[in-house]
């Protein structure tokens, strides 16, 4: 048996009669940080979102191709959106947290799926934001709203309530683009602290943050992958001619 | 010619001066209804029953009548609003069906309140057969109401960012959950806020009410609350004049020798509680929204 927890062949989506990903053939390893890097509109978040099915809120989307999960196929007829997504857990571009106390937003999975033990939902609660590098900062007030926070601290209580309902695959987009440096620092901690429990998949328009987190990077351009790899080897190696000039700052 | 500096300045002029028109002719208004209105106003005016050819009579019934009719409309109004809403924005697709139901709903909220009312004189009081009632008047409400409140809970469901919609769903919430747990609550303090200012626009509907809540307020009896009884206050069966309409009636064909007196303390009542509404609306509304965003 691989390793490979999720696998993509021949993907292709249309966005009406745009095709926006041409045949993306592309497989991950359990565990460790993925980073998609490529020019702006080169499809990456249309590919992250096709693997929890996001995409299905936008009407006129076709998808062709096979993702999957564990060996089961994403798209199958009988295949349980719901269940997906608590199995592969998404991070945004904007923070979004709930307009909750911070308590509430990192226990809302849980709790809506019927847990009432208070014991149990403090410990996820503690145990998800430590696991997100921010308990620290929010400890002493929990029960403040989560939109008092900055922005940095939101992105990372919107990790942690990912995290509380134990995915096995957490999907960034760009999730540190909205924020200044120091806390795109941390958000960068806080992903390095997870990849050995999670298989993390983050689209990043910032080549240095994916030479600093990740274990792999796919190069996208055009609705193509261009090229996957070790993150040393693109950066240092480059098999192909495009990703070379796009490392190397010649367009993009 | 004048350049383009002092052309805005024109502008900028005008647009003021025409706001500050409005403005005056409104505060006029509300000023002379309040001055010729409070002084007749006293606690033996606002709960007195009326009197048809002496003076000295109140509109205590009117104004419960109102309240009640009220209730009951919003009651009604309010579960099918919501949940037309809900249907058009977060669920329905873009199709000849919503859009059927938008353009019919479009065109209920402009339809005039005396079209409503005659409808629901037609309808309910004389092929339903509930005669004027409360309950008929409270139908026509829900008509004349239902469109503005769907369209109301509709913008409430479109101030919440798409993203927190994405972010109930990225959790494994199902859509209806989303919804219900994440959407609704954070729409509560806007929604609250139209429904009560939709409140309002109802308590002071007397056209849609003539023909079907009935222009005659029978004597209650404030200690029989058995709902079966003609003269229990909350009997939804029995003709039910409220404070609009009772303006309306005064002015038209009142006799009482104080229906002068009479009539402008009953607009001052109604014009206060409008108010009321709308100033507690807006605090409702911040007041609620920063104890669900701060727990
Ligand atoms: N909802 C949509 N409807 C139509 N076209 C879209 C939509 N979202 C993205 N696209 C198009 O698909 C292409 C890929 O977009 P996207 O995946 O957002 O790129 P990236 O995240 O790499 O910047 C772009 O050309 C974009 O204009
Ligand atoms: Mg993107």
């Amino acid at each position: 048996m691989s390793k490979e927890i999720l696998t993509t062949q021949d993907l292709h989506l249309y966005y009406g009669e745009k095709e926006a990903l041409k045949g993306i053939n592309l497989n991950f390893e359990a565990k460790g940080i993925t980073a998609l890097i490529g020019p702006s509109g080169c499809g990456k978040s249309t590919y992250l979102r096709t693997l929890n099915r996001m995409n299905d809120l936008i009407p006129n989307v076709t998808i062709t191709g096979t993702i999957k999960f564990k060996g089961q196929n994403l798209y199958a007829p009988s295949a349980d959106t719901v269940q997906i997504r608590k199995e592969i857990g998404m991070v945004f571009q904007q923070p979004n947290p709930f307009p909750f106390s911070i308590y509430d937003n990192v226990i809302y999975g849980l709790r809506i799926a019927g847990e009432k033990n208070k014991e149990k939902l403090d410990a996820v609660v503690e145990k998800s934001l430590r696991q997100a590098a921010v308990w620290d900062e929010v400890k002493d007030h929990l029960h403040e709203s989560a939109l008092a926070l900055s922005g940095g601290q939101q992105q990372r209580v919107c990790i942690a309530r990912v995290l509380a309902v134990s995915p096995e695959i957490i999907l960034l987009d760009e999730p540190t683009s909205a924020l200044d440096p120091v806390s795109s620092s941390q958000i960068e901690t806080t992903l390095l602290n997870l990849r050995h429990d999670y298989t993390i998949i983050t689209v990043t328009h910032n080549l240095q943050q994916a030479s600093r987190i990740a274990d792999r990077t796919a190069f996208f351009m055009n609705g193509e992958l261009v090229e996957v790899d070790q993150t040393k080897n693109i950066f240092m190696n480059p098999a192909e001619k495009q990703t070379e000039d796009y490392i190397s700052g010649r367009f993009g | 010619m004048m350049n383009p500096k002092t052309q805005n300045k024109v502008a900028i002029g005008t647009l003021y001066g025409i706001a500050g028109l409005v403005v005056l002719i409104l505060m006029a208004l509300l000023g002379y209804i309040l001055v010729s209105g409070l002084p007749q106003l006293s606690w033996h005016f606002l709960t007195a029953p009326a009197k048809a050819f002496l003076k000295g009579g109140g509109v205590g019934i009117q104004l419960y009548n109102s309240f009640y009719l009220l209730i009951l409309a919003m009651l009604i109004s309010f579960p099918i609003a919501l949940g037309a809403a809900i249907y058009l924005y977060e669920y329905a697709k873009d199709n000849w069906v919503t859009t059927t139901i938008r353009t019919a709903i479009e065109i209920l909220s402009s339809l005039p309140s005396v079209v409503v009312g005659l409808f629901g004189f037609l309808f309910f009081v004389v092929k339903l057969n509930l005669g004027f009632s409360i309950l008929s008047g409270a139908f026509a409400l829900t008509f004349f109401n239902l469109p503005l409140l769907t369209r109301s809970i509709e913008d409430s469901l479109r101030t919440i960012d798409t993203t927190q919609r994405e972010g109930g769903l990225a959790l494994g919430l199902s859509r209806w959950e989303t919804v219900t747990r994440v959407i609704l609550p954070a729409a509560v303090p806007s929604i609250l806020t139209g429904v009560i200012l939709s409140a309002g626009r109802v308590f002071g509907e007397a056209a849609a009410l003539i023909y079907t809540a009935g222009q005659s307020a029978p004597a209650l009896d404030f200690t029989d609350w058995n709902p079966f009884n003609i003269s229990s206050p909350l009997n939804p069966m029995r003709p039910a004049e409220t404070l609009a309409v009772h303006i309306w009636k005064i002015n038209s064909e009142g006799i009482m020798p104080d229906a002068k007196a009479i009539s402008s303390g009953s607009s001052a009542v109604l014009v206060l509680a409008i108010l009321l509404f709308n100033f507690a609306a807006r605090y409702l509304g911040k007041r609620l929204y920063k104890r669900l965003t701060s727990a």
